[in-house]
């Protein structure tokens, strides 16, 4: 196997490692791709949060960037107008599902949602649909931080973090459909289980979901 | 490598004895009664009983047989009786008379008692056959040919109908042969997709790795599906073969049968067909006397309907959640544990041990070139045959409807058919010269699916069937993925507020967008497909959709926000006051001129009234919008 395979990602032609996937190799190019649930290091994608569509010359439908494996001459486009509709109506989907304030939140100035928002000219406020509005209790049992399910947007990075990075296998999705969760075990309070607060997963966290009481705004 | 024709002799011996002992039982009467799930539902337990008690009172020597489903559900309860002399006869709506004089004039007597046969199933010269009905001219049962007439329970009236013949065909040459029957067949997978089995098996047996499965998709999770559960209940052995074939094929060593838990009779002939093939060395070590080894077991599915899709079938066999999972890589690269796994459907492998023995040839002479061989489908709604029918692929919807099912009851005018389940699509009367294939069926906004067939009416609303399908995919949603968990919920949340009245243009176009989109952005199969039902209804039958929203009214008097129950006064007879008691909450009232009325505000209209009008008065209608008409007489409560 060759050293590297060359790709063309808008025009530009750059070099990536063989077998990387296709977002890993735009985004360590700096260009952009939206993305919330991928995890380099994970061999096989979770490709749940539907916003990393690109175009590959010669399929035709968009794919989402995350499962796809680089391939030598390979010709990806990162917008279209297939692309742009997929990536605003999944990005608008989520937030309809999400406790949209950002001056009240930890996260505002640092978030994943606001990023891909300014990159492809979204509004976080839309009314194309209506707020689904799930209630949630607040865990602020942890000395350091804590969590707040009505921002998190189910990209499952906490868990990888949980379980890969601190080996406590604290959290994990529960439920299906519309009532998915990240919960804990018998959905408990985290000082009750045997979380050590190495806050592997508060760093994980692409929004403001699980934050840093220090950060906290009111 | 494999000796000669040591399979095909070992096959030999046991085909010689099953024959003998079939036909030794041959020499007396049968009687086989249909007790698969949907007979038992119908009586079929107490048809046996009476059965066994009138043969019995009369010291007959009679054989009392169970079979599975004979394929004319509308008139179970079902039984056949097989006497030496006549040719076997199937009579239907069997009850504890009718069987009594059955008994008495047939078994006992000699009077086939003609005028209460459905058929005959040889052809002779004193009674019409199942083919000789509109339906058998369409007809062609090829992996539902046995169903219903064998008995499920020994594996000798498998082995007698050269059942286990193909394996011992297969096992004299190479498994490359298996693959090239079933690669020039072109057989492609009857769960849904139309995916050429002989690709995904080629792709298997090439991979090198030496531990490899074969899986069969018995999930069957669609509401109102029931072909794969017949299959297995009233014809076990030919999935077992067309396994093992698969598994020879691509060499495989161990295989399962994923049946979901609401199948108990499934599960429990395919456990006993399990155990009788190796007890025969058709399953096990050294098959057939030969170097080749394959065991099958049964894993029981949890019952999500999502479990049904590959990645998530397998997820839930390693004792995951029952989660899909992106594709690439395929099941046949990574699957179950990793290993490269061939997973088809429960018809896809029964087709296989006919396509071995009778060859691909044979196999493309059925159906359309690029979708050959049968469709199965389950004919229910306003139909009048409904049942389980085997039909070549190529055969129009309108052929289907009208001759296989005998067409839609009287007085009822076809409005749409609903094919391939929840995830499948309304099609219009337009649409009826559609022929049934993988490919059309796909152009049309539809799909083959599970097999499901719903013919509807003027009485159906097709935006609350809509809301239907939608509801079911909504609710069986994984919720992995952010199209699927949320897009469905608001599709439900706008279909919902249609059925009510509420939306616009905007809402009807934020519809069809939404749908797309979940369409072509969602992770799996379920999401990509649960949008065919609002689609097509909203493609064929957007009148309907406005009706609800611009004039607040119901055309088919479904959606109850939209309808008001009335007593038409001319219609109405002082005499009566059957509806009165009829109503659970007062809300019928005698008006100062002794006819009845509706108060609107009790009303929860619950339709008792109107079926408790006697027919001929008929006065209590349904009105859409719900505005009541004015009235010269009201008043008095
Ligand atoms: C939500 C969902 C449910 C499914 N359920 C079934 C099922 O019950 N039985 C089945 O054979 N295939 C089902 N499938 C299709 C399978 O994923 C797979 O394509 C099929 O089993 C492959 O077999 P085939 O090639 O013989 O059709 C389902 C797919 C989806 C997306
Ligand atoms: S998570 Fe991001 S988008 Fe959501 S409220 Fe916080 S800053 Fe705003
Ligand atoms: S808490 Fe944060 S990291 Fe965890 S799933 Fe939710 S948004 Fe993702
Ligand atoms: S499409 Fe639906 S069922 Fe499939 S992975 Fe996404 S959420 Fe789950
Ligand atoms: S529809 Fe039901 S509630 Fe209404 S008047 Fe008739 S019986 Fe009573
Ligand atoms: S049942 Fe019919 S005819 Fe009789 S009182 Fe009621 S509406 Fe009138
Ligand atoms: S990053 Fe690709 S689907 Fe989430
Ligand atoms: S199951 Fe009874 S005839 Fe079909």
């Amino acid at each position: 196997m060759s050293e590297h395979v060359n790709i063309t990602i808008d025009d530009r032609e750059i070099k990536v490692r063989p077998g990387e996937k296709l977002l890993w190799a735009a985004l360590e190019n700096d260009i952009y791709i939206p993305h919330l649930c991928a995890i380099k290091e994970e061999s096989r994608p979770n490709a749940s949060c539907r916003l990393c569509f690109v175009e590959i010359d010669g399929i035709d439908y968009p794919v989402a960037a995350c499962t796809r494996q680089v391939e030598e001459g390979m010709v990806v486009k990162t917008r279209s107008t297939k692309v742009d509709r997929l990536v605003k109506t999944a990005f608008e989907l989520l937030l309809s599902d999400h406790n949209l304030k950002c001056s009240e939140c930890p996260a505002n100035r640092n978030c994943a949602l606001q990023r891909i928002a300014k990159e492809r000219g979204l509004k976080l406020k839309h009314n194309r649909f209506k707020p689904i509005g799930r209630e949630f209790e607040l865990d602020d049992s942890p000395a350091e931080f804590a969590f707040d399910r009505s921002r998190c947007v189910l990209c499952g990075q906490c868990i990888w973090a949980d379980r890969v990075g601190a080996e406590a296998w604290i959290f994990g999705f529960a439920n299906r459909g519309i009532d998915r969760v990240v919960t804990t075990f018998n959905n408990l309070p985290l000082a009750e289980l045997k979380c050590n607060e190495c806050t592997l997963c508060v760093d994980a966290c692409p929004v403001g979901a699980l934050y840093y009481k220090r950060e906290q705004k009111v | 490598m494999v000796t000669a024709n040591k399979p095909q002799d070992n096959y030999k011996k046991m085909f010689e004895q099953a024959r003998e002992q079939v036909q030794s039982r041959q020499e007396k009467s049968r009687v086989l009664i249909g007790t698969a799930s949907c007979g038992l539902a119908a009586g079929a337990e107490q048809v046996k009983e009476s059965f066994c008690r009138e043969i019995e009172s009369r010291g007959l020597d009679v054989e009392i047989i169970e079979v599975g489903c004979i394929g004319h559900c509308y008139a179970e309860p079902l039984a056949i009786i097989d006497k030496p002399g006549f040719p076997p006869v199937c009579y239907g709506y069997l009850d504890e008379g009718l069987v009594h004089r059955l008994v008495e004039d047939f078994i006992a007597g000699d009077d086939p008692s003609y005028e209460y046969a459905l058929a005959a199933l040889e052809r002779n010269d004193e009674f019409p056959t199942f083919e000789d009905f509109p339906r058998g001219v369409y007809e062609k049962k090829v992996i539902l040919e046995n169903c219903g007439l064998t008995d499920f329970s020994k594996i000798e009236s498998y082995i007698a109908r050269e059942g286990y013949s193909a394996l011992a065909k297969a096992l004299s040459e190479e498994p490359k042969q298996v693959l090239e029957e079933v690669k020039a067949a072109r057989l492609r997978g009857r769960g849904g997709a139309g995916f050429p089995a002989g690709t995904k098996w080629e792709a298997c047996m090439n991979s090198s790795d030496d531990e490899k499965y074969v899986i069969c998709n018995a999930d069957e999770g669609d509401p109102g599906a029931f072909m794969d559960r017949s299959i297995l209940e009233s014809d076990p052995h030919l999935v077992l073969e067309g396994m093992i074939l698969c598994a020879y094929a691509v060499g495989a060593r161990q295989g399962y049968l994923y049946i979901r838990a609401e199948y108990p009779r499934a599960v429990e002939h395919i456990q006993k067909a399990i155990e009788e093939a190796r007890k025969k060395q058709l399953l096990g070590s050294s098959i057939l006397g030969t170097g080749f080894s394959f065991d099958l077991q049964v894993f029981q599915g949890s019952g999500a309907f999502i479990c049904g899709e590959a990645t998530a079938l397998v997820n839930s066999m390693e004792g995951k959640m029952g989660m899909p999972e992106s594709r690439p890589p395929r099941l046949v690269e990574h699957g179950f544990r990793g290993k490269p796994t061939v997973l088809n459907n429960v018809k896809t492998f029964a087709y296989v041990p006919l396509i071995v023995n009778r060859g691909a040839k044979w196999f493309k002479g059925i159906g359309t070139p690029d979708s050959p061989g049968t469709a199965v489908f389950s004919l229910v709604g306003k139909i009048n045959n409904t049942g389980l029918v085997e039909v070549p692929m190529g055969t129009t919807l309108r052929q289907l409807i009208e001759e296989v099912g005998d067409g839609l009851p009287e007085g009822r005018e076809f409005k749409a058919v609903q094919i391939g389940g929840p995830s499948g699509g309304c099609l219009p009367e337009s649409a009826l010269d559609v022929p049934i294939d993988f490919d059309s069926l796909h152009e049309a906004g539809a799909i083959m699916g599970s097999g499901g067939l719903v013919v509807m009416d003027q009485d159906d609303c097709m935006v609350a069937v809509a809301r239907y399908f939608l509801e079911f995919t909504q609710h069986e949603s994984c919720g992995k993925c952010t199209f699927c968990r949320l897009g469905t919920k608001h599709m439900l949340d706008i279909l919902t507020g249609i059925t009510r009245g509420q939306g616009d243009d905007q809402t009807l176009q934020l519809l069809k967008e939404l749908s797309e989109d979940v369409r072509d952005g969602s992770l799996c199969n379920l999401g990509c497909t649960a949008p065919n039902p609002v689609l097509t209804t909203l493609k064929y039958f957007h009148d309907e959709y406005k009706a609800h929203i611009e004039e607040g009214r119901c055309p088919a008097l479904v959606c109850r926000d939209l309808i008001l129950y009335y007593i038409e006064p001319p219609k109405c007879s002082k005499l009566c006051n059957v509806c009165v008691g009829s109503c659970p909450t007062e809300a019928i009232y005698t008006r100062d001129d002794g006819l009845k009325a509706i108060d609107q505000d009790k009303c929860v209209k619950c339709d008792n009234c109107r079926k408790a009008c006697p027919p001929e008065y008929n006065a209590v209608i349904k009105l859409s919008p719900p505005v009541l008409p004015a009235e010269k007489e009201r008043k008095a409560k």
